[in-house]
């Protein structure tokens, strides 16, 4: 019986590296907060993960309201358009990227939420920690397998 | 490995945060920094912050850049007293446009939005040192 590394881990190692992804764009937002017009980004986790496990039937569902387009979430302002292409091994292409929809708008045309963020990026951390969890058990299960001990 | 970035963005964060509070700084010392000449007083410094987007292929880097220090354009207080040994000829004197309710109001933000930058940092570098445990 052959068995492959990546299928005996399943969906752990993308959902790994999407929820790293996903923090790096949180800790951007945050980084941000008194940028005057910076739009405030992330992406829909669990749309990514069903792409980046290859299964894009699953229906977006998001806690947070997010818009594809910067024009929805703030209309008269410009910002970078988040263009690009997942040429460099990323598995957030610009279709996954997403503008956060604002609940107020602000003076200085920004869309950052400091408490939304917050609590986005702790949510987001324990998920990782979560993930990291279930691939060291399913890695430690492996090496008992091997040495039988 | 693109965790490294965080520590980039956050710390891009912090070093902004930090110019914001020396700016807050100067003009609270210098609030009452009186001069004769309307046009040689100590004006109110802000800084102005702009976010870099990272190259088309990288679509998650948004560091902050401080991309210069702005003064304020608003007349300069002007007092009466002729006892001062720099008061012009009116007996006037010219104290700095610096609100300092406002600058303290100021300095909690950017301490705030600091310690913000700090946790990321800490939570971040927790989860890269789990991440190298993975399996152990």
């Amino acid at each position: 019986m052959r068995t492959s590394l990546d299928s005996y881990l399943g969906i752990h190692p993308q959902a790994l590296s999407l929820e790293a992804q996903r923090n790096e764009l949180l800790a951007a937002n945050l980084a941000n907060v008194d940028t005057p017009n910076y739009k405030a980004r992330d992406i829909d986790f669990q749309s990514a993960l069903a792409t980046a496990s290859g299964n894009s039937a699953a229906a977006p569902s998001s806690a947070l309201p997010l818009s594809p387009s910067n024009s929805a979430a703030q209309s008269g302002t410009s910002a970078a358009a988040a263009t690009g292409g997942s040429g460099n091994g990323s598995a957030i292409d610009a279709a996954s990227l997403k503008y956060r929809v604002p609940m107020a708008p602000s003076l200085g045309g920004k869309t950052v939420d400091e408490q939304l963020e917050q609590s986005a990026f702790a949510e987001n951390s324990v998920r990782y920690q979560a993930t990291l969890t279930l691939l060291n058990s399913a890695l430690r299960n492996l090496m008992t397998a091997i040495t039988g001990s | 490995m693109s965790s490294f970035k965080i520590f980039d963005i956050a710390g891009s964060g912090m070093s902004a945060q930090s110019v914001r509070l020396n700016t807050v700084a100067s003009n609270l010392a210098n609030a009452d920094s009186v001069s004769g000449d309307p046009n040689n007083v100590y004006r109110a410094k802000h800084p102005v912050f702009q976010a870099v987007m990272g190259s088309p292929g990288d679509l998650s880097t948004a560091k902050v850049n401080v991309t210069g220090i702005a003064q304020s354009q608003a007349a300069p207080e002007t007092r009466c007293d002729p006892g001062n040994p720099l008061a012009d000829a009116q007996g006037n004197v010219y104290a700095p446009n610096v609100n300092v309710v406002e600058e303290m109001a100021d300095m909690i933000s950017a301490s705030r939005s600091y310690q913000n930058n700090v946790e990321v940092l800490n939570t971040s570098r927790d989860m890269l040192l789990a991440t190298l445990k993975l399996g152990q």
